[in-house]
């Protein structure tokens, strides 16, 4: 079924148990980002130590994709330089862009290629991206 | 005892789309927008075929036959409503409508004058157009803006109406069919109240005029707004009815050709109404278009039509009670109530609840419905809106029931 191109198996895992999920109190910055068209909402803490983005935590209520996304986003950037995790943000937005004619490169997305999908279903492609523009919001704060 | 429509549905041909595989289209999305008969798309575009012209100007044949095609449409729509026919004003959209008349109800050339001091009293279960409007008049005329709760069943609570609808009321705005609950407020009781302190009533008719017969007089309020692309027509047509004296009284909110009576370098003056409503050529094939989706309504008969939507909201009603874990957000039971059925899954957000029913070919809205303030009240993040016309039928929510279940199987909640 087409369906199951969206929901991949790993999508559901993350919505059912949503990785970095709840506020933690280190923090550099919160932002808030909201999908006005649906409701969906993210809040997120970033901590940065030098280069390196040190914890991500966030909150929010929204979709399977929305919260699964954040989730990936979070445990993918988490340890890596603010270089690497852009690069990454870069190559996950591409992939959103990609009509559903890219699987995405595994070694850089890790669990974010199970998103691929997603890019077939233009309504659900702000959901995937609403915890990474999060991310890209509150991290260009920090570095700016 | 149910209605059978069935014999319309050819009359629609976006209902014969297949769609996501080989599923033919089931639309429960039209609370959003309804689909358009082949008449009205004939009328439309037969406009411009044969007798497009700006409307009120020019001298020649298309000119005098596109006014008399546009002013047929008024007069069309006046019917239906039960109005006269210089107390219907042709706008774009309802928004349209709502901001106008709240425009000019703050105007302060304007009878009206709402101002510093005054109320307006709205309810928690408007959709946002019905809302913002009034937020801004009360913004920006240091009016208060008031409100009636809701019930937990999705009505509005009226107990304390005695007190919110006071000597500082000038205006009460009010949706007449919920468009995320389908529960029809009890209207009597809020324009006697308002009329008795000297309130004028604002009616947001969206959800109602499409779908059942409504007539001015006998609802008693003073402004009505609805959109024709929710009662069958076209996009970019929506209407807004007041009384002529009231009408007479207000100053419009938009200016420019066509609405005038005289102009210099100095100054203005009005038409009458309609015209000084109408700045600009108007939205001309698409009242025309407009007044064949009246036609066809007419044709089919508003009394059918409410019956067979109430036939098909009682069996979703019905099939959602057997289902656990699925639960009606408005009423379950028939009182009152319009073709709208909002509910959950748990476990599922709604988003998500659509996205399944969409692999099936079921259209429905999923969402806030524009209503975010009533959404925050229940505690919800949205709702799945099932949503219904005339060309609906019985397996439409056969099949609606039967991809529930599949939503619960497909994110594996509940038995």
């Amino acid at each position: 079924m087409e369906l199951d191109s969206l929901y991949q198996e790993v999508i559901l895992d993350h919505y059912k148990s949503p990785k970095h999920k709840g506020l933690s109190e280190q923090k550099d910055i919160q932002v808030h980002h909201n999908n006005p068209s649906c409701g969906d909402e993210v809040t997120l803490n970033l901590l940065m130590s030098g280069q390196i983005v040190k914890e991500i935590s966030w909150d929010g209520i929204g979709c399977s994709i929305s919260m699964a996304s954040a989730s990936v986003m979070s445990e993918l950037l988490i340890g890596k330089s603010y270089q690497e995790a852009i690069k990454i943000l870069d190559a996950f937005v591409e992939l959103m862009q990609s009509k559903g004619q890219s699987v995405g490169d595994e070694n850089l997305l890790e669990d974010g290629v199970a998103f691929a999908g997603v890019s077939k279903f233009p309504a659900r492609i702000k959901c995937a991206l609403l915890g990474w523009m999060a991310f890209k919001d509150a991290s260009a704060q920090v570095m700016a | 005892m149910s209605v059978d429509l069935s014999k319309y549905k050819k009359d629609f041909p976006i209902l014969h789309r297949k769609v996501r595989g080989d599923n033919p289209l089931i639309y429960l999305d039209n609370g959003a927008t309804s689909q358009k008969p082949e008449s009205v798309i004939a009328a439309e575009s037969n406009f411009y075929r044969t007798i497009n012209s700006a409307v009120h100007r020019g001298a020649h044949l298309l000119a005098e036959e596109a006014s008399q095609a546009y002013e047929s449409a008024r007069e069309n729509l006046a019917n239906f409503i039960g109005a006269k026919t210089d107390e219907v004003i042709f706008t774009k959209s309802a928004t349209e409508s709502l901001n106008m008349i709240a425009y000019s109800l703050g105007n302060p050339d304007s009878k009206f004058n709402v101002s510093a001091g005054d109320e307006i009293v709205v309810s928690e279960m408007e959709h946002h157009a019905n809302l913002i409007p009034w937020q801004q008049l009360a913004k920006r005329s240091g009016a208060k803006l008031r409100w009636f709760s809701i019930t937990k069943d999705g009505r509005i609570d009226t107990s304390n109406i005695d007190t919110l609808i006071n000597k500082k009321t000038k205006v009460v705005a009010i949706t007449h069919q919920s468009n995320v609950f389908g529960t029809i407020v009890p209207l009597t009781e809020i324009t006697k109240a308002a009329h008795a302190v000297g309130a004028v009533v604002v009616l947001d008719a969206c959800q109602s005029a499409p779908h059942f017969a409504v007539d001015v007089k006998k609802l008693d309020v003073d402004f009505l707004a609805f959109s024709g692309h929710k009662a069958l027509g076209p996009t970019g047509v929506g209407i807004l009815w007041g009384r002529t004296e009231l009408l007479e009284k207000l100053e419009p909110a938009l200016f420019g050709g066509s609405m005038v009576d005289s102009v210099s370098m100095e100054g203005a003056t009005w038409a009458k109404a309609p015209r000084k409503f109408e700045a600009g050529v108007p939205n001309m094939a698409q009242a025309v278009g407009l007044s064949a989706a009246i036609d066809y309504l007419n044709m089919v008969g508003m009394e059918k039509i409410a019956g067979h939507e109430a036939d098909l909201t009682k069996q979703l009603l019905d099939g959602i009670s057997k289902i656990s874990g699925v639960d009606v957000i408005g009423p379950l039971d028939m009182k009152d109530r319009g073709g709208v059925v909002s509910f959950t899954v748990d476990g599922v957000h709604p988003h998500d609840v659509g996205q399944v029913l969409d692999q099936y070919g079921i259209a429905v809205r999923t969402g806030h419905h524009c209503a975010w303030p009533l959404m925050r009240k229940l505690n919800l993040v949205g709702t799945t809106r099932a949503s219904f016309h005339l060309y609906n039928d019985s397996s439409d929510i056969t099949a609606l029931l039967a991809a529930i279940e599949q939503v619960k199987i497909y994110f594996k909640v509940g038995k």
